[in-house]
């Protein structure tokens, strides 16, 4: 069974003008995004309040969950603490608007009590042990470290490409790679999906996917020009895209597959985590195609970038 | 006509075979259990405390399922968290304060899978729950430390500046602040600008004075005391932080709870009581002048008459207990080093603990040590634990500190930046301490102040949901690359199969906690490792479309593929690489989780894959191929 025509020969380098400036125009409306709408930090990163509640009789977590949600307290963590009978609930303070002032700050003891007159409806043996303010679970040092990931990443990428391949590889996948994170940390901030460890984690692998796609597409690209007469640059690439097109769009498929499962049936556990892999591979397999080929051709490579290095032997060369 | 060598057959079965056994232990759930361990004073465990729990346990009517002693601790197992929890405190007011009591998932995996090390995967706080403390951090002490440490500086101030001072003491109430004394009212203006001058941190206020005795207050200013604990609590939280990592606990939740009070959840904590030790544990060591040998004359004189030299502190040897005098000197701290570890010293076979300190303490130490050849240096080990005691009836937690010294011996050569210390009881004593001296030491001693096992954070059904995601998901996948590749789609749905066994398989060897987010890990690497299957099938299509036999096209479908998977897979793993190196829990197990992934599935999606297919086609004549 084939889906695509393997002879297609879209001339993908043809819209190289209107691609590149769409994904530049993309990249900047979510800088701006994430520089002003900013993203919508979940309760690992924010901290919040802190409750611990006694019931008389015995209690069911779902229960208790299902009773916040009914009295309009979303994404609060409850978790049960020992026995039956107490519970830990975990907010953020945005979670009950009606406690946060016009300047945010929030009044603790307003929100523990909206908090029991929410439960006191299905059950009225509530009663609140203590409340406290958490700090976030995870603090600056998240920071420092996911800035120097992210370099490692960059710079160990480029380092590779530009051994296995040549320099101007390198930038054009490190240059791709940058845009396909931005623009779904732009997605994010623009539907206000709450950010937490789980999305996080999935920015991150993101980044991985979207290498592995380009890398695929550059390989080909390497291959094509070892093994043409005549390379015409533009005509080389255009050829390896097309030739990949299948692989590039199966594979999006079956992950994306995956992802869609989880997304659709896998509960609100994983569901920050489907939606932001399934961004990201929307926008890596379109990067793979539109972009960073383009950014190649413009960085100029060429045939005899690509030779295998030992037939170049300056002793040899300069022989009369 | 297979080109495909036998040893890499036999390689594919040990690998299959090798992620079977190593998976199975993750179809054997724990229970829960409470683990008693005896403290240094107690009896040791045996069958006698094994007849008292389970005596008092079945007098309450408590349902335990087992009883026993495993090794040097004992285990109780129930049947579910409510009934651990009630138990737990039963054999707490059974056995008192000589036994730590903790709670523990006992693991269920069958014996002779233990055996060979196979064990199951711990499951992380979203997903299972755990242990969790609330501890209360003991500012007092902090500040008493600070004033301490500023009465020593004025001390040395006034003595730089000649100014005459009848006594500099701090206040017995903390936060009281210090009282200087001094002869004259002129001395007394003289060292409040002085004093003021210097450590602008300090109040200083003219007290009341009576007769010769003109008093100066110093007190610390209330901002001063805010940051001190602000950053009390930060560097307690880091060095929590530092001692689970030390632990090998993955995914902790570490984090302050109002002005004062640190939250700390562990999820599949291997020894819960050691933990709980750990956690708590305020030991560090001191380097102080010695005064003579241990059970010198005068100490013995001192231990009997009680006059303590005033410039000295009695102490006894750890051991034989004989009495020693130490100067109230201190040269260097547990919180001036740099790293240590233990081990056994060479010479004289006892534990030690090799110690590196920082620059300023490597240059007090040299100091001290180039002026005190053939002079006496004592190791101070100090230790604070928590009691309780009833007082009005009411149980109150209070601290108790011990110190003792660990080593009395003459400096035979001057050193500095590093140098070991000898006579720490045991082997695991000198690898606890420097645990806790690697871990950096905590600045303000904590106490345990509730503990108890905690629910999963996430709510059953959504873990139900999850799970059940994943495996649609992967059914999906499995269907579709059947269908797309047809026997070569099956070939890699068999790979993938495989390659979810041995990443669990691999996963539980080196003891991944499995969480959520590593769960849709897992699934996002079987959905890319599909990857390398359609990048081979792909060239074997071209390959048959270019005119090549099939067995020419699965060869050169497998060579040419190779280079690109390979480069695909190791920027691939570059990505994971860095996520793995973040120090946050969660990020960092989803980052070990995809790079075993990426490993696990170069191997199944290529090697494997390729054994199938050359023994599936190997021998035949093939006009076509079914991809």
């Amino acid at each position: 069974m084939e889906i695509f025509n393997h002879d297609s020969n879209i001339h993908f380098l043809g819209m190289r003008k209107y691609t590149v400036t769409l994904a530049i125009l993309l990249m900047l409306a979510s800088i701006g995004l994430i520089a002003f709408k900013g993203l919508n930090y979940g309760l690992d990163f924010t901290g919040g309040v802190s409750m611990v509640i006694d019931y008389e009789r015995s209690v069911e977590i779902s229960e208790v969950r299902g009773a916040l949600e009914k009295g309009g307290i979303h994404n609060a963590m409850v978790q049960s603490l020992g026995g039956t009978r107490e519970v830990s609930i975990r907010l953020q303070p945005k979670d009950d608007p009606g406690a946060v002032d016009a300047v945010g700050k929030f009044n603790l003891d307003r929100i523990a009590a909206d908090v029991i007159k929410v439960l006191h409806v299905s059950r009225p043996d509530a009663k609140l042990k203590s409340r406290d303010y958490v700090s976030a679970q995870v603090g600056q040092e998240l920071r420092s470290d996911g800035t120097v990931a992210a370099v490692f990443v960059i710079l160990g990428i480029m380092a590779y490409l530009w051994i296995r391949f040549e320099r101007r590889f390198a930038i054009a996948a490190v240059a791709t790679e940058i845009h396909d994170t931005l623009v779904t940390l732009g997605i994010l901030a623009l539907v206000q999906r709450e950010f937490d460890m789980t999305v996080l984690a999935s920015v991150l692998a993101v980044i991985g996917y979207s290498i592995n796609d380009k890398v695929v597409v550059f390989d080909r690209i390497r291959e094509l020009f070892r093994l043409a007469r005549k390379a015409e640059p533009e005509e080389i690439l255009n050829r390896s895209i097309n030739n990949t097109l299948s692989r590039t769009i199966i594979t999006s498929l079956f992950t994306g597959i995956t992802m869609g499962a989880l997304y659709f049936y896998g509960g609100t556990a994983v569901h920050g985590f489907a939606v932001t892999m399934l961004i990201g591979i929307v926008v890596g397999t379109l990067s793979s195609i539109f972009v960073a080929s383009p950014i190649l051709l413009w960085l100029g490579v060429s045939k005899k970038d690509l030779m295998p290095v030992t037939k170049e032997n300056p002793e040899l060369a300069r022989r009369p | 006509m297979s080109d495909f060598p036998r040893w890499k057959y036999a390689l594919v079965a040990l690998v299959m075979l090798f992620g079977i056994i190593y998976a199975l232990p993750n179809a054997f759930p724990p229970v829960p259990a409470v683990q008693v361990t005896a403290n240094r004073d107690a009896p040791p465990i045996n069958q006698a405390v094994q007849q008292k729990v389970t005596a008092a346990l079945t007098a309450k009517k408590i349902a335990v399922t087992d009883v026993f002693v495993e090794g040097d601790h004992l285990l109780a197992t129930f049947a579910n968290s409510d009934v651990q929890k009630s138990g737990a405190d039963e054999i707490k007011a059974v056995l008192g304060d000589g036994y730590t009591v903790a709670f523990k998932l006992q693991s269920n995996v069958p014996g002779w899978l233990g055996a060979i090390g196979a064990r199951s995967m711990p499951l992380g706080l979203d997903l299972q729950g755990g242990v969790h403390f609330l501890m209360q951090v003991d500012q007092k002490d902090s500040i008493e430390k600070q004033e301490n440490s500023y009465a020593d500086d004025i001390r040395s101030l006034l003595r730089d500046r000649n100014i005459r001072y009848e006594s500099v003491t701090r206040s017995p109430v903390s936060g009281q602040g210090i009282a200087v004394i001094l002869r004259s009212d002129a001395d007394r203006k003289t060292a409040s600008d002085a004093i003021g001058n210097e450590y602008t941190d300090l109040n200083v206020a003219d007290g009341a004075s009576t007769g010769d005795r003109f008093v100066l207050n110093v007190v610390i200013k209330p901002e001063k005391l805010r940051e001190l604990s602000r950053s009390a609590i930060t560097q307690n939280l880091g060095t929590l932080r530092n001692r689970i990592n030390a632990l090998g606990v993955s995914e902790p939740l570490i984090q302050q709870q109002g002005d004062s009070r640190i939250v700390v959840e562990l999820a599949g904590v291997q020894d819960p009581t050691e933990a709980k030790k750990l956690i708590g544990a305020v030991a560090t060591l001191q380097y102080r002048p010695g005064i003579g040998q241990p059970g010198d004359p005068r100490a013995v004189e001192a231990a009997r008459t009680g006059n303590i030299p005033p410039e000295a502190n009695l102490y006894y040897m750890r051991g034989d207990n004989r009495p020693v005098l130490v100067s109230k000197q201190i040269i260097v701290t547990g919180n001036q080093l740099v790293d240590a570890s233990s081990g056994i010293d060479q010479q004289s076979g006892t534990p030690k603990v090799d110690v590196t300190l920082n620059a300023a303490g490597a240059k007090k130490m040299g100091d001290f040590t180039n002026a005190n050849v053939g002079k006496p240096m004592a190791v101070l080990y100090v230790e604070q634990v928590y009691e309780t005691k009833v007082i009005d009836g009411k149980e109150v937690r209070v601290p108790k500190v011990t110190e003792t010294v660990i080593n009395d011996a003459t400096i035979q050569s001057p050193f500095s930046k590093q140098f070991q210390t000898t006579g720490l009881g045991s082997a695991k004593e000198a690898s606890d301490l420097a645990l806790l001296l690697k871990g950096g030491a905590l600045a303000a001693p904590m106490d345990i102040v509730e503990e108890g096992v905690i629910g999963a954070s996430l709510g059953q059904d959504n873990i139900d949901k999850g799970f059940k995601a994943v495996l649609l998901g992967l059914a999906l996948v499995l269907l579709a690359a059947a269908i797309y590749y047809k026997l070569f789609g099956l070939v890699a749905d068999i790979a993938l199969f495989f390659n979810l066994v041995v990443l669990v398989a691999v996963m539980s060897l080196i003891g991944v906690t499995l969480t959520m987010p590593g769960v849709a890990g897992i699934v996002l690497t079987l959905g890319m490792a599909i990857d390398a299957n359609v990048l081979i099938c792909e060239r074997v299509r071209e390959e048959l479309r270019n005119g090549s036999s099939p067995h020419a096209s699965i060869r050169a479908g497998y060579e040419k593929a190779w280079s690109t998977i390979l480069d695909a897979n190791v920027t691939h793993l570059i990505a994971a690489l860095a996520l793995t190196t973040m120090g946050t829990g969660a990020i960092k197990g989803f980052g070990v989780t995809l790079m075993i992934g990426i490993l696990t599935s170069l191997f199944t999606s290529v090697t494997l894959t390729h054994a199938f297919t050359a023994a599936i086609h190997g021998h035949r004549k093939l006009k076509t191929l079914s991809v």
